[in-house]
């Protein structure tokens, strides 16, 4: 009943598949794609964590703060270029974007 | 050690749950709210796993910042949501297999016994203290602020860029909005406002 690595790690796993899943599945809502992300990098701290909880090394949860600081500032700009191109176009449709070039 | 498992267990069917909410979800803003019941129930696991600062870290900033700013996001566009789903079923088989593809990858890794059984080749630089004697937050501050200092200042760099470049992508001039512009009334003079005309009785101006 002891609560092992593995299962933390089972639960970052299925974690991350369900980020990837979801970018799969909402391929033209840009907002569900980077919630998606979101929940990946999510998973991945979880992952960093557990092994620095369970191999006694802090170095894990050093590098999970800055994998979280990364993290908001993507998503700050994420959403930033998103309200301009919606500002621009009217829609935030994926498809469309790769006419944004030049 | 039961009061663990049962909060793991609770813990984990939470935020599993909350994530397959986050893609399934109809309404973009309940979408936004599942994911923050997910990261909620993973700041608890990392309670579980002892790392109190990180999950307190975890709480304000994605669910007091990235997650409000989803938020603001969703609620401001005026968007037509239910004509982007219109692919979902479309895109389920693909993302389905790769989707499995990749669990069952993972799961195999972790069943294959190779994640428990394999101890780091070296001993660690930087060992968690017992916590009776330091905090985890002391202890990571310690090591943050000494050995990853450079790394730190690095990543309040990166939060500084991200700054910049939100307010400067989002900022626009808008054309035809009347502003009060404080230099230019100062820059007035009496030479260019007021103009003396010499009036001829009777004559008009």
């Amino acid at each position: 009943m002891a609560i092992g690595i593995g299962h933390f790690l089972s639960v970052g796993a299925i974690l991350f598949t369900l980020g990837v899943f979801g970018i799969f599945l909402n391929r033209k809502n840009v907002i569900i794609i980077m919630m998606s992300i979101e929940l990946m990098l999510l998973a991945v701290n979880l992952n960093l964590v557990a092994f620095s909880s369970f191999h006694g090394d802090l170095v894990g949860q050093v590098f999970a703060m800055f994998v979280l600081t990364v993290a908001a500032a993507e998503a700050a700009i994420g959403l930033a270029i998103l309200v301009i191109y919606f500002r621009n176009r009217g829609t935030i449709a994926v498809e469309d974007v790769n006419l944004m070039k030049g | 050690m039961i009061v663990q498992a049962i909060a793991f267990y609770a813990f984990a069917a939470v935020t599993l749950a909350a994530a397959v909410m986050v893609i399934a979800a109809r309404n973009p803003v309940h979408s936004v709210l599942f994911l923050i019941l997910a990261f909620f129930n993973s700041a608890g696991l990392m309670v579980l796993l002892g790392a109190e600062f990180l999950a307190m870290i975890l709480v304000i900033v994605y669910v007091g910042a990235v997650a409000v700013l989803f938020l603001f996001v969703v609620m401001m566009l005026d968007i037509n949501f239910a004509e982007l789903r219109q692919g979902f079923l479309q895109y389920l088989p693909i993302g389905g297999v790769i989707g499995l593809v990749l669990l069952a990858e993972l799961l195999l890794l972790l069943g294959s016994d190779a994640i428990g059984s394999i101890a780091p080749a070296v001993a660690s630089s930087a060992p968690t203290p017992p916590i009776n004697e330091v905090t985890n937050t002391a202890a990571l501050g310690e090591l943050l602020y000494t050995r990853y200092v450079y790394l730190f200042q690095a990543a309040g760099i990166v939060l500084l860029i991200a700054m910049v470049g939100a307010i400067v992508l989002t900022l626009r001039q808008r054309v035809g909005v009347r502003k009060q512009s404080v230099g230019k009334q100062l820059r007035r003079r009496r030479e260019a406002a007021v103009e003396l005309k010499k009036v001829v009785p009777r004559g008009g101006v």
